[in-house]
């Protein structure tokens, strides 16, 4: 097998030939499928822990402490002991609670985020999806996870529950409107929805640099309006603590619980990738212009660790807002998107036709 | 009878739109067992009526079977926060009744101990309302300075928490040999870290937005609530007992009155983070001056008031605290009522915190700074 960490379709390629040669067609694409169902889950399970782990520690640096230090070195070891501890609580259903939308909740908002991720390219040859409307396709099915935790508030029959999942309803739906918006002031500098497509469009140049003003507004506004749509602090209402307790999963335990709080983080991640491949280059090293030996030097990091590197900034940035600012009250967050984020989205779609039109862009 | 009934509420009264939640008895915002029925229209609050006494302990009437200076010691476990204060409140309401002019040094070792305790009890109140409005990070750069003061509370007389210090007379023990170098190496270390909370939370403009113009409480109100301590001269009522009525050595230092006439919740806010730079002002005055003499004024085995009523009152990081004690003549109280700050304070939340969102009454609750024992008792 040709394994090349700067290019993983030699890799997939080898794979998919290796296969065809002995299996027919159709056991090749179920091989295949199971693979890369595999993998996913892998992934997501992995990183999910992974990133469960880095805000313990981002937080715990933020609040001058050192967080999980016992199991395991630097407590490396606590998300998976914790996670077991999860695996083997008492799954509750609350009297009275709609069973079926009860259970059937987790698994609505932990589908949506395996559906997104699956078009995140990774590294060049590392995406399994790459449609012709990739970044729409990322913006449809991310709506549908407020479905699940709509289902969750109401069907637990608790009050707090209600209220927190109202609150996210409300929120969500507002905050697609801006991430919606900002993405497509970039899909109109990339002239493309295919999400190949955009990280191909930035081989010379990123598109926050190449878009400069109108594209950095977009990407600011679309880290705050991500960091809403995950439901994170500063935006945490719908499970704001001090007020409603834990808001829409307050009834539940166990796996399902760590379904939404597993969901939570990988939407962390989905906001952060989505970040990097319509913003940050996606995969594509660092460039400057005629500066060649540099460019070569940033050539030499293969495609996936720049990925991840951004994603992790993206992130930390994310953390880094939770763990500092205060909590917004219900309808300051509704007043933020309809009075300060949309209309700054609606002009800085118009400034960004303006220079892709009189090509001022670099 | 008919002003109790327009607060409380029962379900025959609810309307289409309005449901009920429980807030407590064991709910994040509420710092204890504090349950607060309210009623909602979506997120607004219409109404709400506060259920004490979760936490009822009955110490007034334990009291009446307890020695005098045996009282003392269960004033630490009412407002948990202000123990020093309430342990000097019961002692100089025994000493006034006997007429014991306790020593200089007493008066200035209890007025620093008084307002570290303050500082301590301020501290604990800004990390919650950090953490009340979701910033949780406060709570530990607060209890951070907070352990400074618990450590010379430990060094001084062994607790860190319920101090008991005071005894009718003057202090259990004498300060330790190193106690003024603490102090002041813990005022000049907390002057540094003062302004990092301002960085932190005061200016940030999601934290103005929550908490400018919220809550208001009108100095009329406050004064008909009896509401009293940064609460109430947050609305404009002066009503600093160290100021108009001073006890132990608060005469001695010159410091300002906190006062606000904006009533809201920033403004009890600010207020309380103006009152840790008083309080280290009038430490840093005192700290270098306690005069030599004895740390306690010989008392007699038994102590018996004289038959009549005595009443002394102290303020407390929450407000005005007094202790009302009826005596017979016998080596026990006949009755023994304290007014605890936290009691009237918490009664005014129905006025003002209706027509404000669910959000803003956990935000509104925590600027009272609430101790539940306090009001339980």
């Amino acid at each position: 097998m040709a394994f090349n960490i700067y290019d993983f379709t030699t890799l997939t390629k080898s794979i998919h030939e290796g296969l065809s040669s002995s299996y027919s067609p159709t056991a090749t694409l179920a091989i295949e499928w199971t693979i890369v169902g595999l993998a996913y889950l892998l992934f997501v399970a992995l990183f999910g822990l992974l990133l469960v782990y880095a805000e313990r520690k981002v937080c715990a640096a933020f609040q001058q402490r050192l967080g999980p230090m016992r199991v395991g070195p630097w407590g490396l070891l606590q998300t998976i002991a914790d996670f077991i501890k999860l695996l083997m609580k008492e799954l509750i259903t609350p009297k009275n609670a709609d069973k079926f939308l009860y259970n059937l909740a987790p698994f609505i908002v932990i589908t949506v985020t395996f559906l997104v991720i699956s078009v995140v390219p990774f590294a060049p040859g590392l995406q399994t999806f790459d449609f012709d409307i990739g970044v729409l396709f990322v913006t449809a099915v991310s709506s549908v996870g407020v479905v699940g935790v709509l289902l969750a508030g109401w069907s637990s029959n608790n009050k707090y529950s209600l209220i927190g999942a109202m609150r996210s309803g409300a929120q969500i739906v507002s905050y697609e409107l801006s991430v919606g918006l900002s993405l497509i002031t970039m899909i109109i500098l990339a002239g493309t929805m295919q999400i190949g497509g955009i990280v191909e469009g930035q081989r010379e140049m990123w598109f926050i640099f190449k878009g400069h003003i109108p594209a950095l507004i977009a990407f600011l506004v679309f880290v705050v309006a991500g960091t809403a749509e995950t439901n994170r602090g500063p935006f945490d209402l719908a499970e704001a603590e001090s007020e409603l307790t834990a808001g829409f999963h307050t009834e539940y335990s166990g796996i399902k619980f760590a379904f939404f709080f597993l969901a939570e983080y990988i939407n962390l991640f989905i906001v952060a990738a989505m970040a990097t491949t319509v913003f940050l280059g996606g995969w594509m090293p660092l460039h400057f212009g005629d500066l060649s030996g540099f460019n070569a030097a940033m050539d030499v990091i293969p495609g996936l660790v720049w990925f991840f590197l951004k994603v992790g900034a993206v992130i930390f940035l994310m953390m880094w807002f939770k763990w500092t600012f205060p909590r917004l009250r219900v309808d300051q967050i509704l007043n933020l998107e309809w009075k300060y984020l949309l209309p700054i989205n609606l002009f800085n779609i118009l400034l960004m036709a303006a220079v892709v039109l009189f090509g001022l862009h670099f | 009878m008919d002003e109790l009934k327009e607060i409380m509420i029962t379900t025959d009264e609810i309307k289409a739109d309005e449901y009920l939640i429980n807030m407590g008895p064991q709910h994040p915002s509420t710092h204890g067992v504090l349950r607060l029925l309210v009623k909602l229209e979506g997120e607004i609050v219409h109404n709400l009526q506060p259920h004490v006494g979760y936490i009822h302990s009955g110490i007034e009437k334990m009291a009446e079977s307890l020695s005098y200076p045996q009282i003392g010691h269960l004033t630490d476990r009412m407002d948990y926060l202000s123990a020093q204060q309430n342990n000097e409140a019961v002692s100089l309401c025994i000493e006034n009744a006997l007429q014991v002019e306790v020593p200089d040094r007493v008066k200035y070792i209890r007025t620093i101990m008084s307002e570290l305790s303050r500082l301590a009890s301020h501290q604990l109140w800004w990390c919650v309302m950090g953490m009340d409005m979701g910033a949780l990070t406060t709570f530990f750069y607060g209890l951070r300075d907070r352990e400074d003061i618990l450590d010379i509370f430990e060094n001084t007389c062994g607790a860190r928490l319920t101090l008991n210090y005071n005894i009718p007379g003057g202090l259990m023990f004498d300060i330790y040999p190193n106690f003024q170098r603490d102090v002041k190496a813990f005022i000049t270390k907390f002057k540094t870290k003062l302004p990092e909370y301002d960085r932190l939370l005061s200016g940030n403009v999601i934290f103005t937005e929550r908490t400018k113009g919220v809550g208001y409480l009108s100095k009329e109100d406050a004064i008909a609530f009896g509401v009293t301590g940064p609460t109430g001269r947050a609305s404009g009522f002066a009503c600093d007992l160290r100021k108009h009525q001073p006890y132990s050595a608060y005469d001695k230092v010159s410091f300002n009155e906190v006062l606000s006439d904006v009533g809201d919740t920033y403004a009890r806010y600010q207020v309380r983070m103006q009152e840790m730079w008083e309080s280290i002002s009038i430490i840093e005055q005192l700290i270098d001056n306690i005069p030599e003499g004895d740390y306690a004024e010989k008392m007699k085995g038994v102590i018996k008031l004289p038959e009549g009523e005595y009443y002394q009152r102290v303020e407390t990081a929450r407000g005005e605290f007094g202790v009302f004690i009826v005596s017979d003549g016998k080596k026990n109280p006949y009755r023994v009522k304290f007014r605890s700050p936290g009691f009237s304070n918490l009664f005014t939340i129905n006025h003002i915190a209706k027509g404000w969102k669910i959000a803003d009454l956990v935000a509104i609750m925590s600027t009272f700074d609430l101790v539940i024992p306090d009001i339980d008792r």
